[in-house]
């Protein structure tokens, strides 16, 4: 277990999360210049398929901890096996998609470790052998290349989509060690009861295209023909704050400063003014689309591609030419 | 119950933020009260609303900061405290951690930290989880809602935010939780608060009154630095602008560039 880059493998009831395997990317993209392989750590329980999905995206070796008390994620026990297994392999860096049980984790374990971490990174380099993170702040008004100054691993995450799903059937098998868990179920402080998900609503985390409404959508029911156009093309629900505080959409919805930040290849802005706090969570889109009545509207500073006119004429229209298009 | 809120002093969001040799400033900006923050001390205030017992505010930061922990007085807390050294600068998120649990042992009997997700300007959401694991208790982060909380038993019951959905757990106290938009809407200071905080008198604590050793924290007990800061490079766009005689017209024009960027 000597190589120098780990990668940390999110997932959510036994099922890799669908940003986990770009942490294999970002490793990559430093491993090769390090002359080092990959191992991933593996932490859960019915999570031992995943090994070969590892080695099917290029990974070198897997480490696996499985065990009945770690089914869902708890950042005590999930941080005494991290904190175990790292403090023993004292790899250079360890990477991971940047998740809310990831951040939790990395942080939890950092104190342990006696180590850095760095979130959130969109960017990762060897600069005279040491690992520069680029990552942003100020809600992305700017950059900050990070480094570690003392001890190791440095734990890294990654934001998602930053780096792109790495590609399968590399055909390598390797070594799989298996770790026992750490802290027993007397020692835990915590017991998850039950999940909450809202029905048929796809997350925007993560999403390849949102099409979001602010308060020119008018009112809960303004949001259904952004639903029927995200349906048409596999896409989310976006809101901006002023349509979550009218109440008119849940606040998981919710792009920008104080909501989510996402980085689709599309981002459609229906009815929304493009505020700073609302650029914070969408600025890094691929392709911006405005449709607003407003040519002066902020968000057209961002848009690639904009359209003055009433979101209820433009919205039906574009959702009826893609159904056309796409043939649904 | 006796809670604790950690609050940060930031720049507002609309701040125009300059960078001269990666040192940030927001030239006349306001600062404010770090937003997620307000949530935190607005639970603190409803929990001692309905338990009893005693909001405490504690803030690192500058001397500046103690505008931010006037807020906090402003609004109901009943006590704060600045924890401000020239040998904190520098500091990265573990070593705010390792500052904050020791002030909250200081502190002691201490039931419930409450914190912000994140603080608006480094942006790493970390200081929750760390600060949890230094005073060994338990970490319930972006939380959206405290469903109950039984004093006597010690134990709390939350729904947290995930991607996946919310998360409903139960947990011992004491316990470091952080808090997310949805969890309650913050009061406004009052006239009244705010004439009280403006005459309270906030103590200062160095890391000697904490007992931390100055290589622990500041630059020297970091683990990362980041020499570099600098501008969200620009992309150079400029919209292009699809118009036409009808919607239809426009719409068939837009989709024609969306499939020739295959983002779609
Ligand atoms: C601390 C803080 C944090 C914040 N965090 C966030 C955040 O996370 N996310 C966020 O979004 N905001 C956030 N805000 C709020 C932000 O400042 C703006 O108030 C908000 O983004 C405005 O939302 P909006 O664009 O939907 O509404 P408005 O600014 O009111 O814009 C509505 C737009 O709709 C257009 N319009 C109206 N009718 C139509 C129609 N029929 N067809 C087409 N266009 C139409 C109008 O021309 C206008 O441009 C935050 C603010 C603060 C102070």
């Amino acid at each position: 277990m000597a190589n120098q880059v780990w990668v940390y493998i999110d997932q959510f009831k036994g099922q890799a999360t669908p940003s986990a395997w770009e942490a294999v990317s970002a490793a990559k993209s430093v491993a090769e210049q390090l002359g080092s392989g990959i191992t991933a750590l593996v932490i859960g329980s019915g999570v031992e398929s995943l090994a070969q999905q590892a080695f099917d995206v290029g990974v070198d070796e897997v480490v696996v901890c499985e065990d009945g008390s770690l089914a869902d994620f708890r950042v005590e026990p999930y941080a005494a096996v991290f904190a175990k297994v790292l403090g023993e392999a004292r790899p250079k860096v360890v990477i991971g998609t940047a998740s809310t049980r990831v951040r939790d984790l990395f942080a939890y374990a950092s104190i342990d470790l006696e180590s850095g971490v760095i979130v959130d990174a969109t960017g990762l380099e060897i600069k005279d052998g040491a690992i520069v993170v680029t990552r942003p702040v100020y809600a992305g008004k700017l950059l900050c290349n990070e480094v570690a100054k003392k001890g190791q691993p440095l734990l890294v995450s990654v934001r998602v989509r930053a780096f792109p799903p790495p590609q399968s059937g590399a055909g390598k098998s390797g070594s799989v060690t298996k770790v026992s868990a750490v802290l027993g179920e007397d020692q835990l402080t915590t017991k998850v009861l039950d999940y909450v998900v809202e029905e048929g609503e796809v997350s925007v985390d993560g999403a390849a295209i949102i099409v979001s409404g602010g308060r020119g959508v008018n009112g809960p029911e303004g949001f259904e023909p952004l639903r029927a156009l995200a349906k048409v093309l596999g896409g989310a629900v976006g809101a901006s704050r002023a349509a979550v505080d009218a109440g008119w959409i849940p606040y998981s919805h919710q792009v920008g400063q104080t909501g989510k930040v996402v980085s689709p290849d599309l981002y459609i802005a229906c009815g929304i003014s493009g505020a700073v706090q609302h650029q914070a969570g969408m600025r890094t889109s691929k392709v911006i689309v405005a449709i607003n009545k407003d040519k002066d509207a902020p968000i057209f500073n961002l848009a690639k591609y904009g359209v003055v006119g009433d979101l209820f004429e433009i919205v039906p229209a574009l959702t009826e030419e893609f159904r056309k298009r796409l043939g649904k | 119950m006796n809670i604790v809120v950690c609050v940060k002093q930031v720049p507002d969001t609309a701040a125009k933020l300059q960078v001269v040799d990666s040192h940030v400033t927001w030239g006349d900006s306001p600062l404010i009260v770090n937003p997620w923050d307000e949530y935190a001390y607005e639970e603190a205030l409803l929990l001692k609303e309905k338990f009893g017992g005693k909001a405490t505010a504690i803030s690192m930061g500058p001397e500046s900061a103690v505008e931010a922990l006037k807020t906090c007085l402003a609004v109901g807390c009943d006590e704060a405290y600045l924890i401000t050294d020239p040998a904190l600068k520098g500091s990265d998120a573990s070593a705010t951690a390792l500052t904050l649990a020791k002030a909250v042992q200081k502190l002691g009997d201490v039931d419930l930290v409450l914190l912000g997700k994140q603080a608006i300007d480094g942006d790493t959401g970390l200081t929750a989880a760390m600060l949890g694991r230094h005073l060994g208790w338990t970490v319930l982060t972006q939380v959206i809602k405290i469903h109950e909380i039984d004093p006597a038993a010690k134990t709390i019951k939350v729904e947290r935010f995930m991607e996946e959905g919310r998360q409903v757990c139960s947990a011992k106290l004491p316990a470091v939780v952080s808090v997310i938009k949805g969890i309650n809407e913050p009061r406004y200071p009052s006239f009244m608060g705010i004439r009280k905080a403006s005459k309270a008198t906030i103590p200062n604590w160095s890391i000697a009154d904490l007992g931390i050793e100055a290589s622990r924290v500041g630059a020297s007990g970091a683990f990362v630095a980041w020499p570099e800061i600098y501008p969200m490079p620009l992309k150079e766009t400029k919209v292009e602008w699809i118009e036409g005689g009808s919607p239809q017209e426009i719409a068939a024009k837009l989709a024609d560039k969306l499939i020739a960027e295959k983002v779609i």
